[in-house]
Formats: structure tokens, sequence, C-alpha cells
């Protein structure tokens, strides 16, 4: 009996004393294997009366156990420790830098404006788009500013040669956005003919306009955003609240305060300019001009053959340059036009 | 209009002051644009009179000035001016006194010589950029009295921003009539006379066109001295309205204009002949103005002329021959009403403006001229003397002021805000709008001073204005919910930029028009839009294309040490085409151009350096299209590397080119490298197509590979379409994997390995069918090419 224990020892010390996969399982032929010490105390069983065969023989089978247990925790251990190292191995620098292409951007003008976009989509504006080599007519005609009007002379218009080199008669860069609303209106007309009630016009037009004007704070070109809403009931204080809501999103400010006061342009009437102002930061208290806007004048809705006695509504423009001024306040307009990196990737 | 507030508050002078008051011009229309005021602060300085001057005993460039001020007992000041003389009255400041930023006068000794006060220049009281010596006041100066008092330095000047429909607010009559009317405080005029007609001589006036000129009024005042001095006061408010004083004459009829808004004009009598006659030019008339131009004018410009010729452009601009001089001693003076169509845009047209032509084209009080000749006559008189004769004034039919419907309720439904009829009423009485009622509607006269009111929406601005935008509610607005067509065949522009973005390409903004160079460098466009009147000569012709925007972000990005450039722009494009719209004449596609320049990836560790290459470009422009699919042809493009570029096609149809950029522009844009270009089409960019679902095969996949030997030259694409339109039903795709010459094969030649995708769907493939389809292929590439098996 006590020789079984003592093997049972043996072998338990002897796999500790391996951490090779290989070793460990030679050891344990020595001990269970055909020709090892458990099968040869098994054999030597026959020998013995039944009665101590009995005995010695269930001790036998406990030790054989008890190694294939040893040596089983052994592997186990052996395997672990293998895999530790392998780890151990394997393990990276996480430090390092990711791997592959970088970012671009988009324009901070073009940010400005899909967040218009945006607002305006979400309560049920259109987006439109039209040509920037305006017809005169379009640009000014259309929107009840007949030549020699005084208030062409607020617009300094960009004008194109013919072929043969004088001025080309009739057309021009566009000076605003609200020739839009000409064309959109009267598609709008045109798709709707024949119903009783037209439905409601609601749509922006953001775009690329020109004029004659450079310095710090003009541009020759820049963005603006036409709006127009005309329906049944559309009045002056829609587009009190319209703009407003909009300022106020726009600039994820609740207390900004917003003022509209009496100015004028030939295609609105009455006409507003809307200023804001911010209550805190470094431009806080100054009033701030940031778009034109009025009752779209009778004229222009008669131009495009909508009742101005059924319908009516609003137009405004304003300038998307400015407000992505005031929103990332960068101070010099021209820096959206000079495609440096270093400024253009602050907006990523 | 820039005026004096002292000047304005002579008419009307309402309780509010200061900002409160500019605040009160700007929110009813009258945008304060700019308000200043005469003088910096300072005090305690007076009037004061040099009694004595005496030479400083130590000092040669200084004198001691005994100076009265008015307190009984003489100052004694040393004074270094070299104007300072016994007599004259200058500004003198106290001891004590504190002179613009911040410099306090003590008495102290000047070189052993106690002085107890200051005479001061204009420069020191900060009323003027520089002084040669004391500031000399006039000899009817009170002594003593407080020179900002005395010349009136605590008025304000503003500037007002009118809008075009507001010329009635282009003096200062006007202004004060619209304050009173926001106010509610009494507005004073002048109130102006007949002058006595005490000689008998008179010139005849003909209106040959009534319709330009319906009332013209003349006068001669004979016996003037046109080198009389301007008083003083006048001079002031000239001045402070920035208007430079120049004669009397002159000033008299510059000073009615602010005054009353009447633009003026005065002719030497002696050099007119016969009648005035205001009629339209004559073809080719040409006129000399007083700004020393000289026009050749258009038929539609109306004339002053008498029996000789042209005198002045009636409204806009008197002549040189027929003005005053200094030594005019009689005047015809013209106090008219020219019809706004008849001058507006003229001046403008001829590269001028002027005060006269800013008024009448936006309008003039047509039932205030013979007050403003009158107005002016008396002032002639009284400062250059002089006898006037009877007025003289040729009228035809004067504007017509068509009464105006208000209805109440309109007001309500354009502005949201009901107004009681008591209210409208009580608004149009402020303004001095007669009304009269029918039922509930108001019907308006608009006043001849009023050029903006012409139908209900012109009254409800009125109301509204006075009533104050501020008091307007703002409600959220209610609209129809109906919901905006959402296409899934149109992707978003916004969606295509990121992609971009996400690609590593920043989005640039350039200028639509450039450098002429550009245009045939990069597009060798022969039908050019220039720009009649360009703000600079590389700013001058509409771009057909956005690579010239692209090559110059570059140069100036790598002059700011960025050695790897990818950018990308979308806009617009300008094309002459005979058949384009909307605007006939012009084709104004919208396109996308890509520009990479520099490493393919950023240089980061673990990945060997490499320049940004053709198929780089490629795979973003294919990653954006996907997923439809481009084909690309070797095409050549003038900015362009002809054996580097490609011409792309979606759907047959050709969207734009990408390539290396020309090795000849490389070297004139003076770039280290080439850079890769695209420019496409933007609609083929945003073009989606909607998924079709297809049944998904459950069958197994077999992959094979295949290698062929074919000759260098042969465009893989001829190979793949080849393949593709001769595949075995089982064939699924083919894919390059592997392009190789060199070592181990021949010259001349390329080897190309295929994978091939293999599936049935509806069974198992077989090993035999698998290998009669490989063959098939096999037997294709070496019959239409002439292909090697590779093994």
């Amino acid at each position: 009996m006590h020789n079984i224990d003592q093997i049972v020892q043996a072998a338990t010390a002897a796999f500790a004393a391996t951490a090779d996969p290989d070793a460990l399982e030679q050891i344990k032929a020595g001990y269970l294997g055909k020709s090892g010490q458990i099968p040869g105390l098994l054999k030597g069983l026959a020998k013995l009366p039944p009665d101590e065969r009995k005995l010695l023989g269930a001790a036998i089978n406990r030790a054989k156990d008890a190694i294939a247990a040893a040596l089983n925790a052994r592997r186990e251990a052996i395997q672990l420790l293998a895999l530790e190292g392998r780890l151990a191995e394997e393990a990276l620098d996480v430090t390092l830098p990711g791997r592959g292409q970088s970012r671009g951007g988009l324009h901070p003008v073009t940010r400005t404006l899909e967040r218009i976009e945006a607002l305006f989509r979400s309560i049920g504006f259109a987006v439109a788009d039209g040509p920037e080599i305006e017809s005169d007519f379009q640009n000014f005609t259309a929107l009840n500013t007949p030549a020699d009007h005084p208030a062409r002379s607020m617009h300094d218009t960009f004008y194109l040669q013919d072929e043969a080199g004088g001025v080309a008669e009739g057309v021009l860069l566009r000076t605003h956005t609200s020739p839009i609303q000409v064309r959109y209106m009267q598609a709008h007309v045109a798709r709707h003919a024949g119903l009783a009630t037209m439905p409601e016009i609601r749509v922006i037009a953001p775009g690329r306009v020109y004029r004659v004007d450079s310095d710090a704070t003009h541009s020759p070109m820049f963005h603006q955003v036409e709006g127009l809403w005309i329906g049944e009931n559309v009045s002056f204080a829609d587009l009190k609240g319209v703009i407003s809501d909009f300022l106020r999103r726009f600039f994820e400010n609740e207390d900004l305060q917003v003022r509209f006061r009496p100015s004028f342009f030939p295609f609105t009437e009455p006409s507003a300019e809307i200023d804001m102002a911010f209550m805190s930061g470094a431009l806080k208290g100054r009033w701030l001009e940031i778009a034109g806007c009025g009752m779209v004048h009778p004229n222009v809705l008669r131009h495009v053959n909508i009742d101005p006695e059924k319908y009516l509504g609003f137009a405004f423009g304003m300038g998307p340059d400015r407000l992505t001024m005031l929103r990332y306040g960068v101070n010099d307009l021209r820096l959206f036009f000079d495609g440096d990196l270093r400024f253009l990737r602050q907006f990523v | 209009m820039k005026f004096s507030e002292s000047w304005l508050r002579s008419f009307v002078d309402p309780v509010c002051s200061g900002h409160e008051f500019s605040h009160l011009l700007t929110m009813a229309g009258l945008e304060v644009e700019e308000e200043e005021t005469v003088a910096p602060a300072f005090d305690k300085v007076v009037v004061g009179q040099v009694l004595t001057v005496a030479r400083h005993p130590d000092a040669d460039r200084l004198n001691v000035c005994e100076v009265d001020v008015g307190s009984g007992e003489a100052l004694r000041i040393v004074c270094g001016a070299p104007n300072a003389a016994p007599g004259i009255k200058v500004p003198c400041a106290l001891p004590g006194a504190e002179l613009p930023g911040g410099f306090r006068i003590k008495i102290a000794r000047v070189r052993g010589v106690e002085s107890s006060g200051m005479l001061c220049s204009a420069k020191e009281l900060g009323l003027a950029e520089d002084a040669a010596g004391l500031l000399l006041l006039t000899g009817d100066a009170p002594v003593g009295e407080d020179i900002r008092r005395y010349l009136d330095l605590d008025d304000r000047l503003l500037t007002l921003k009118l809008t075009p429909n507001r010329a009635d607010c282009l003096s200062l009559e006007g202004v004060a009539r619209e304050v009173s009317a926001l106010t509610g405080a009494t507005a004073r005029f002048t109130s102006v006379e007949p002058v006595a007609v005490t000689i008998a001589t008179q010139r005849a006036v003909v209106l040959d066109a009534p319709d330009a000129c319906p009332r013209y009024c003349g006068r001669v005042i004979a016996g003037v001295d046109a080198r009389a001095v301007t008083p003083a006061w006048m001079r002031r408010r000239l001045e402070r309205s920035g208007v430079r004083p120049i004669s009397a004459l002159v000033d008299i009829t510059n000073y009615v204009m602010l005054e009353v808004g009447q633009p003026l004009h005065a002719f030497d009598n002696t050099r007119l002949t016969g009648a005035i006659h205001v009629r339209m030019a004559r073809p080719a008339e040409k006129i000399l103005l007083l700004n020393e131009q000289t026009l050749e004018l258009h038929t539609d410009v109306l004339l002053i002329a008498d029996e000789q010729g042209p005198l002045a452009m009636g409204g806009i601009m008197g002549g040189e021959d027929s003005g005053i001089t200094l030594a005019t001693t009689e005047v015809f003076l013209e106090a008219a009403f020219f019809s706004p169509p008849a001058i507006a845009g003229r001046a403008r047209r001829y590269g001028f403006v002027s005060d006269a032509a800013h008024r009448f084209e936006r309008g003039v009080d047509f039932a205030g001229t013979q007050r403003a000749l009158e107005r002016a006559t008396r002032l002639v008189l009284d400062v250059c003397g002089g006898r006037a004769g009877p007025l003289s004034e040729a009228l035809a039919s004067l504007p017509e002021r068509r009464p105006v419907r208000l209805r109440p309720a309109r007001v309500a439904k354009v502005l949201g805000l009901s107004f009681t009829s008591e209210r409208i009423g009580e608004l149009f009485a402020r303004l001095d709008f007669p009304y009269s009622r029918d039922g509930d509607d108001f019907i308006v006269t608009p006043p001849s001073y009023r050029f903006d009111i012409a139908i209900e929406e012109d009254l409800i601005e009125e109301i509204a204005r006075l009533h104050g935008y501020e008091n307007i509610p703002s409600p959220a607005p209610c609209g129809q919910l109906s919901m905006l067509p959402q296409t899934e065949q149109v992707r978003p522009l916004a969606r295509v930029r990121q992609m971009l973005a996400d690609c590593g390409y920043q989005e640039v903004v350039n200028f639509a028009f450039v450098e002429e160079g550009w245009e045939a460098d990069f597009a060798a466009n022969e039908h050019l839009i220039r720009l009649a009147n360009p703000i600079a000569s590389q700013l001058s012709v509409m771009r057909s294309s956005l690579i010239g925007g692209l090559v110059a972000n570059l140069t100036s990005n790598l002059k700011r040490r960025q050695s790897r450039v990818r950018l990308f722009e979308t806009g617009r494009c300008f094309f002459r085409d005979r058949q384009g719209g909307p605007v006939a004449g012009f084709r104004q596609p919208w396109k996308l151009s890509t520009l990479a320049y520099g490493t393919a990836l950023p240089e980061q560790w673990g990945c060997a350096a490499r320049n940004v290459d053709f198929f780089d470009v490629k795979a973003d422009l294919e990653l954006l299209l996907a997923p439809l699919a481009a084909s690309f042809a070797k095409a050549v493009h003038p900015a362009l590397h002809p054996g580097r570029s490609a011409r792309v096609s979606v759907a047959g149809k050709v969207i734009g080119f990408v390539g290396e950029l020309h090795p000849r522009w490389q070297q004139k844009y003076e770039l280290p490298l080439a850079p890769v270009l695209c420019e496409v089409d933007l609609d083929a960019v945003t073009m989606a197509r909607l998924p079709q679902y297809a049944d998904v095969s459950r069958q197994p996949l077999v992959i094979r590979d295949l290698a062929v030997v074919v000759d260098h030259a042969l465009e893989v694409k001829q190979l793949i379409d080849g393949l593709t339109g001769n595949r075995p039903a089982i064939v699924r795709d083919i894919h390059l994997f592997d392009v190789y010459a060199g070592r181990g094969v021949d010259a001349g030649k390329k080897s190309l390995a295929f994978r091939i995708v293999m599936q049935d769907t509806q069974k198992t493939l077989l090993e035999a069918e698998v290998d009669a389809a490989m063959q098939q292929l096999v037997a294709y590439l070496q019959e239409a090419f002439a292909a090697q098996l590779r093994v």
C-alpha cells in the first residue's frame, strides 16, 4: 500500500517537473503506458489471493485515476502556459497610429447651407436651383425692377460680352437668388394649372451670386439663400415667426434677439431688413444684418399668373457666408474663396 | 443723406435724444448708418480776444499775450502760434480745462513767464486733422462764451442710408416730417413768402418735352455780388452735411436743396440767349458739363437749352458754358420738376452721379417748386444783394395722385395683425395722408412728396412702419402638411460631397470667373464667355471647367508647404450654346472636379510611400458612381497627359474625364509632381439605381484561377468584356487580380491572372462541368486574343 502511494507522489512530482508537452507524455508512459508501473502492478495481482487481490486492485485503480487526473491538470497547465507565451509574443503597441486614408471635409459654407436646408425641410420647404447666367428680365424686370429703376444701382451688376466683344443684351450674372423665385413659381403654377386651389409654395433656393464689389467684407462672388412661401394665408407675422425660429435653431441659441425694420426691395411690400444680436459672447448686443425680406409684391405674383387677392406670402434672401462667419467666428470673408487647406481643414 | 442733428431739431424737436433718436429713425426704415460727434469731449474753452502780443523775453518763437476771456481780468498766456495778433478772437482754454486726449491745462511757467491758459488751434480742439495756427473766430464772437455753445460743438452728425423709395427724406424738412409722424412732435418749417419783385427782367420758358418736365420755374436776379461771403451758419450746416462751401450762389442752391429737397440750378443770365427750351437732346448733341466731362447725348436725355444750344442736362448737371462764376452779376435761377422716368439711370449710364439726379430719379415734391425758388431768392437777396424779377413758370400736366383704397381686413391678412379703424385713421393723420371713408375702407390720397404710395400694400407698409414692426407678433406659422417628394433615383448632392470627403478630398469654392489662360490650357475653350466689366483681368472669363481653380489652389497650398493636397469642387460651368437654356444661348451644367496630389495615402508607418496615380483616382470615381458601372476609354484631353487619361462613360453617355495633368502644364504651373484630375457631370454622380431583388443561389461556389500571357498593348477591358460576353452560363464573375510583366514573361507581353467564380442555381457543379467551362474560356482567349495559357 505504501508503495502505491509513493508511485502516485512520484508521478505527480515528475509531471510538475516538466513544462514540455512531449516530455510529459513520455513520463506518463512510465506510469500508465503498457510497460509502465501501474500496468506492472496490475499484472502482479494475479498471483495474489482473491481477498488481497480485491483490496489491492481497488487501491491500484485509485492510484491510476489519481495519476491520470494529475496528468490532465498538468496538460492543461502546460497549454495555458503556452497560450500565455504566445499572447505575450503577439502583443501590439496599441498606441501606434492607425493606418489608411485621411478624411477630407466640407467647405464651411456648405456646412451652413446643409443646415439651412435641413432646418427648412423640417417645416416642408423644398430646395430649388437656378441658372447663374441669368436674363436681365428674370433678375430684375420680373421682380418689379424695370430698366433704370433706382434700385438697380443697389446692385453692381456684372454683364457679359457678346461674341463680337460688345456688351451682351439682356443677360447678366445674377445679382441675387431671387430670380429662382420667379422660375419656381412659374413651374409651380404650370404644374397645378386647373386646380381650384393651388397647393402652397414653400421653397428655398441656395446659390452663388455675383456683384461688382471686392473688399474685406464683400466678395465679387458670394452665396445667398432665397426663401419663398406663398399660400392663401401667409402673413408678415408668419415671416417674422419663421425667420426668428430659423435663426434660433441655426445658432442653437434661444436667447438670440431678432428685429425687423422697414426697408425697401422692389419685389416685396412691405419690406424689411432683418437684424439679429447675440446676448453673450464677443458680439454681444451688436445688431448684425442678416437678411432682407418682405411680403411678395402683387406685381411679382401677377407676373407669374398668381392672383394676389387670393394668394399672398413672403420671400427672404439671406447671406449664408455671413451666417457661417458668425457661427464659426470667421473674421474675413475672403478666406472662404481662397482654398487654403490650413483654414478649410478646421471644418472637417 | 448726412446732416446735423441740431439743424434737424430746428424743425422738429422730439424729447428723445442721442441713440434713442437714432434707433427711432432706424426702426422706421431710415437707417442711421453712422453717428458722429462734431467735436471730441473737452471743457472750459471760451471765446477769448487777444488784447496785446509781446515777444517772450527768453524765447524767440514765443509770444506773451494778454487775453480777454470775459472774466473782467485779462489772462497772461504764452503762445507759440505764428498768427497770434492783437484784436483776434480765438478759442482759449482756461486753467483747469481738459482738452481732447486728456490734456489738462494748468497755470505753468513757460521759460520763466507764468502762463494761465492756452490759445487753441482747430487741431488742439479735435476739430481738424491739422492746423497752421490759432483757430480764428469771427469778430462778432461774444468774448467769454463757451466755445462748445458758440460753435455748436455738441451737435451730432447723422448719416442715413435711405432706400430708393424714400426720396421724400432726402431733405431736412422731409426727415423732420417723418420724425413728426413717428413721435407726434410738431414740425415747424421755414415760412416762405414771395419776395418783392423790383425789376421786370424775365426770361421766357418753353416746355418742348412736357412729359419729362411738366413744371419749370425760373427768375432773373440782377445786381448780385457773386463774391459775397456765405454766412457762417450756412457754411457750418453745409459742412456738417458733407457739402463743401464753394461760393455764395452755389452754397445757397445747395443749402435750399438740403433744406427742402428741391435741386436748383443757377445760370449766368448774361450767357443765355433767348427763351429757355426744355427739350430732349438731338441725335449726337454734345455738352460740356460742370465736371469738365464732354458727353455726346442720347436722344432720351433731357436738356435745358437756349436758342444757341444745350445749357444743362436737365435735372442732372449744369453745363460749363452757362454756369455762374465769381464774376457773375445776373443769375437765372431754375427750380423745376423733372419726371423720374426722364432722369432715371441717365447719369449712371454716363458713369457719374449727382445730387440732383439722385433726387429727381427718385421723385421730388412737384408741389414745392415755387416755394423752393422763393426760398432761394430770399437767401440770394439777403446774402448777395440784387433785385429780383418776376417768377416765370411753364406748367404742363403734373403727376396725378390717384386715391388708394385700403381695406382693414386686407391689412389684417397681410400683416397677421388686426387694426381698428380708429387706429388706422390715427396713423394716417400722423402721416398727414388725406383720406375719406367708404364703408369700412379708407380712400387715401398720397401727398405730392411721396412717390412710393400707389397700391394698397404701400399703405399697409406705412401702417406697419408707424405701428412698429417690433409690435407685430411672430407666431409659429401654420401651413399645409403635405410631404415633399423624395426620389430614390437621385442621390442628394450632400451625400456625394460627404463621400468625397470620406475619400480624403477637401471641398473648396472658387470664383466662377477665371483667368483667360486657364480656359485655353485646361479646356481649349475657343468660345469664351467674357465679362463686360470684370473687377480684374485675372477674373474676366466664365469658367467652362473647374480644373483651373483646383490647380491654382494646389499651387497656393504648395507655397504654404502643404505637400499632400486632395481637393474637390462642385459648381456650375458655363458654355456658349445656341440650343442652351433656360437662359438662351448658354448651357450651365453643374460639374464635379477632383484633384489629387502627393502620396496616395498620408505618410504613415507600415506602408511604403507611393504617389497617387491614375488608378487611385479611377477607384475613387468608381466608388462614387457605384452601383452604376463606369467605362473608361483612352482619350486625349487638353489638360491631361495623352497616355494617362481616359474618357468616362456611364450607360453609353460620356460624363467626363480622369487623368494626369499634361507635363506641359505641370512645367508651366511649376508643379513638382503631376496631379491626377477628374471632372464629371454632377448629375451623373447623383444618379442612383433603385435596388431590384434577385434569388440568392444556395449552391456551393467553385473558384478557379486562370493566368494568360497576351500582347502588352492589349487593353484589359477588351479582354474582360470579351470573356464576360462569351462566358458559360455557370460563370458568375470574372475578376482580374494580377497584372505582371518582367522576368519570366517575354518582352512585349504581359501576364494577366483572373479569378473565375462559378455556381449553378439549382445543383452542385460537377468537376467535369467546371473543367469544361474553364476550357471554353481558355479557348476563347486563345482564339480572340492569341493568349497563351500560363502554367
